[in-house]
């Protein structure tokens, strides 16, 4: 494609809307890379340091164990992953091949879920937590299991994979039935190989939603070594009241994994086909 | 097709999610609504009785009028802006020039960064003596507290809300824009239509129910507003930027009120569940048949 001077006003839009997108960022970018001799508060600003320094990094790894809120967020979106991918499609299977009695109640309960948001009900589902002791304070494995069980299933994701499932031909099941398939091979041999892209889709979304989450964690989480990413970062703000150097390089640290992950599985967001899949 | 399953396969497979829901979904959704008629302003431990007291509480209390009021704000200014920007940048996006993925890219980037991040970040982009009252002082403005003066705070949060939603919802629009068929383009081309007769006429009617579904969710979310005040103001000052969901939080959680937020979250839960119906029945209708 050849540059087109009918294009030129399209791509001055595209550019300033990009750049207003990362500005933030990029200035987070700035401050985190200025050394104490310079003037973080300079007028005019700088983008480009003055005094170029890695300093700031190497001081909040030092004092913030963001490595820590990495595992643990990593520990909290996998399992997320696995308990929705599991959970969805075994209850989406019935929903989309089976008929039985109450499954129109089924799928009304179901879709109940999507009108009610998780803020409305998040008093009584910690009130229940604690009942349980799914929390921090009963130990680590308590805390991990309690963050994520309000997520471990969704309705999206319910209806994503029976949309998957319908769409196989009724044939398959047939041919492996006539082989001497029970229903759980049928299920786990012929249908769950058939549907692995959207599993995909919905390992992707879960996962990117699982991450982001600030709100549960910060109501649950009583110990510094449980944080995730998004509350250990919110906390930086607390340990280092002032010092935006190293609050800026704690939030930097904090993005590079997500954005390596948007990176390299770029094509599930910005393709168009699954769109609105999750909203973070 | 034959049936192959025994009368209890069905149930075996739902069984799992089944008791995930009713522990994590359905008793706390009826427990919200339980706990709202309930008195714990005395005692976390001994709550009384007390109908529907919670609920005449909350209608008497301006913080209540002041959070309904944020919500308006971000309902008329977030939503209208989120249903419309995103589309003109997708209709931008949405033709054969180079750099198309990097735009996306870039443009998608805020949707994937967390939001304490990007909070955090527009907090130093708001400091007093920040960049943007820089801005403000070569334009020969007066400086700004964007998020300490209670006259623009909630515009400020609501500015990042915004920056945070445009590409998501671009992407949305990008995938309708694919549907639309190209003769009609043609059509409009050979009739020599300008760009915004050409959208106006051709593309708005036929990506209407996607603009309709872009205006509820944007909605939804918009009552869902929490981290973004957590991270930047804590609801202040004076209360400017106290969202629905802060103040639930903050009563529950901080207050240990924990009747006069259940009642909260009911009033919380009838707005999103208007908004939500709206969305299953018309708007995306057919997602979800049986």
């Amino acid at each position: 494609m050849k540059l087109n001077l009918k294009n030129i006003p399209t791509h001055l839009i595209l550019i300033i809307v990009s750049l207003l997108s990362i500005f933030p960022f990029i200035w987070l970018l700035s401050t985190s890379l200025k050394g104490a001799g310079e003037n973080i508060f300079a007028y005019p600003p700088t983008i480009i340091p003055n005094d170029f320094t890695w300093a700031n990094y190497a001081g909040v790894w030092q004092k913030v164990d963001l490595m820590r809120y990495f595992i643990n967020s990593m520990i909290v979106a996998g399992g997320t992953v696995l308990l929705n991918l599991i959970l969805s499609s075994l209850a989406a299977y019935p929903l989309a091949r089976m008929d039985f009695k109450g499954k129109k109640i089924t799928f009304f309960a179901i879709l109940a879920t999507i009108m009610v948001p998780f803020q409305a009900i998040m008093l009584p589902v910690y009130l229940i937590t604690l009942k349980l002791h799914l929390v921090d304070t009963f130990g680590n494995v308590m805390g991990f299991i309690g963050l994520i069980m309000p997520f471990a299933v969704s309705a999206f994701g319910i209806f994503l994979m029976r949309q998957a499932f319908l769409a196989i031909p009724k044939e398959m099941e047939e041919a492996a039935i006539i082989d001497g398939c029970n229903v759980f091979q049928v299920f786990w041999k012929v249908l769950l190989p058939m549907v692995k892209p959207t599993l995909a889709v919905l390992a992707i979304f879960t996962f990117i939603g699982s991450w982001g989450e600030f709100l549960w964690p910060s109501i649950v989480l009583t110990k510094e070594a449980m944080y995730t990413l998004p509350v250990g970062v919110n906390n930086l703000q607390g340990m280092f009241s002032s010092n935006w150097r190293y609050i800026a390089a704690g939030s930097i640290i904090s993005t590079i994994p997500i954005i390596i992950f948007f990176l390299a599985m770029q094509r599930y967001f910005i393709s168009g086909e699954n769109e609105g899949a999750v909203k973070g | 097709m034959f049936k192959y399953y025994g009368k209890l396969a069905p149930y075996l497979f739902l069984i799992p999610a089944g008791i995930v829901l009713l522990i994590f979904f359905f008793i706390p959704f009826f427990q919200t609504i339980g706990l709202s008629f309930f008195d714990y302003s005395n005692s976390i431990y001994h709550p009384n009785f007390s109908g529907i007291n919670n609920y005449i509480e909350i209608f008497h209390n301006p913080v209540f009028y002041k959070v309904m009021w944020n919500t308006v704000l971000y309902l008329v200014i977030a939503v209208p802006i989120l249903a419309t920007i995103p589309l003109f940048l997708a209709i931008l996006i949405n033709q054969k020039i180079r750099g198309i993925t990097l735009y996306k890219i870039l443009i998608y980037l805020p949707v994937i960064v967390s939001i304490v991040v990007a909070a955090i970040a527009f907090k130093w982009l708001y400091a007093q003596e920040g960049i943007l009252n820089y801005l403000m002082q070569v334009f020969h403005l007066p400086a700004i507290g964007w998020l300490t003066d209670p006259k623009y705070a909630i515009y400020s949060v609501i500015i990042l809300t915004i920056w945070k939603g445009i590409g998501y919802y671009m992407m949305i629009y990008l995938a309708a824009l694919m549907s639309v068929p190209k003769e009609l383009y043609e059509a409009c081309d050979i009739d020599g239509a300008n760009f915004w007769t050409k959208h106006l006429t051709v593309t708005v009617p036929h990506i209407m129910p996607t603009i309709a579904l872009v205006t509820t969710i944007s909605s939804i979310s918009a009552m869902k507003i929490f981290a973004e005040i957590y991270v930047m103001t804590k609801g202040g000052p004076l209360n400017s930027t106290k969202t629905i969901v802060y103040y639930i939080y903050e009563k529950a959680f901080e207050n240990l009120d924990l009747g006069y937020a259940s009642a909260m979250a009911v009033i919380l839960l009838v707005i999103v569940m208007i908004f939500s119906l709206l969305n299953i029945f018309v708007f995306e209708k057919g997602k979800y048949d049986i």
